[in-house]
């Protein structure tokens, strides 16, 4: 079964098109451009919320991008069951939309950050990382001025609790610790998912780790579990 | 009728622009400087004659866009008076 990939293209966002040559190039399945201004999700499978700047990053990252038309039919997909992968400005959208919990504040440094960071897999039994091992390491790269994650402690107490935080900054061994977090994060939170386990965000970006020439394809293995959760029918197809 | 709508970061929240601005007063030379907080100062034109309509109407603003409440707080007053 073709897997039909959703890419969502606000003005502002830089990574759209590296989303849509993973899904198209990299895995070989249907791959669509979903305008902000076009409510239709075009049946796709699973939406990503690519990186970048959506809105100029006006009030706050991720603040505006949420009014768009396209996001009243990603909330109503997402409370279906729909697959939907919030990847560094995504994931910012998502929290200001409250489909995620928390929040992204300026990091801790001060300065934006563009690095390969490991992140540990804490959570193997999502759809999100089903092909990947418990405590697996992922070097995925990342970039981004604001992606301290914060939730105050009822939050995060939750998140820990239901095991929605999929993975942590670690070193290269799986270490936790202050010197390998990049950002500040809380608890070192890389990636966390919502409550139904369909909606997930993360600051790293695993779609710039798909090819032996990115320096890493350890990002493949995140969307190779998204397309085997819609394969054996985990998901919710967007009406076309 | 106009706004003055204030958003600061939750007590709690870290605000290295903040500590960074302290370390500069620092090196200025303004000793007594215990902590700097930044926040945001937004001015709304709201076209009501009522205080109560506009006082709640802000408020909701507040709430639904002007802070993300997960990490900031807000106060507003209405122009000529220093009620919120």
């Amino acid at each position: 079964m073709k897997v039909r990939w959703g890419v969502v293209s606000f003005p502002g966002s830089n990574d759209d098109d590296d989303a849509l040559h993973l899904a198209a190039d990299v895995l070989g399945h249907d791959a669509v451009r979903l305008w902000h201004k076009d409510a239709d999700l075009k049946g796709v499978d699973i939406v990503i919320l690519p990186g970048g700047f959506s809105y100029g990053d006006y009030l706050r990252c991720g603040a505006i991008a949420r009014f768009s038309p396209v996001m009243q039919s990603i909330r109503a997909f997402a409370d279906g069951g729909g697959l939907v992968l919030a990847i560094c400005n995504g994931f910012q959208i998502l929290c200001e939309a409250g489909l995620l919990p928390g929040a992204l504040v300026r990091n801790r440094s001060l300065s934006f950050v563009c690095q390969d960071v490991a992140i540990r897999v804490d959570n193997a039994a999502t759809k999100l990382t089903s092909q990947c091992r418990e405590g697996e390491i992922l070097d995925i790269p990342i970039k981004h001025g604001e992606g301290c994650y914060f939730a105050d402690q009822a939050t995060i107490d939750g998140l820990v609790a239901n095991r929605q935080v999929l993975f942590h900054y670690a070193d290269a061994q799986g270490v936790v610790s202050a010197e390998a977090n990049p950002n500040g994060s809380l608890d070192s939170i890389a990636g966390v998912c919502n409550r139904a386990g369909n909606v997930f965000g993360m600051m790293p970006h695993p779609e710039h780790a798909v090819e032996k020439l990115l320096g890493s394809v350890d990002g493949l293995k995140l969307f190779l579990s998204l397309a085997d959760a819609v394969s054996s029918g985990r998901g919710a197809r967007a009406s076309a | 009728m106009k706004a003055r709508v204030y958003v600061t970061l939750k007590n709690g929240v870290l605000d290295p622009q903040g500590k960074a601005v302290a370390h500069g007063l620092h090196s200025l030379g303004f000793a007594e400087v215990e902590d700097v907080r930044i926040g945001k100062y937004m001015e709304v034109a709201i076209a009501t004659g009522s205080r109560a309509e506009a006082e709640s109407r802000v408020r909701e603003m507040c709430q639904k866009l002007l802070a993300n409440q997960v990490i900031e707080d807000f106060r507003f007053d209405l122009e000529g008076d220093g009620a919120s």
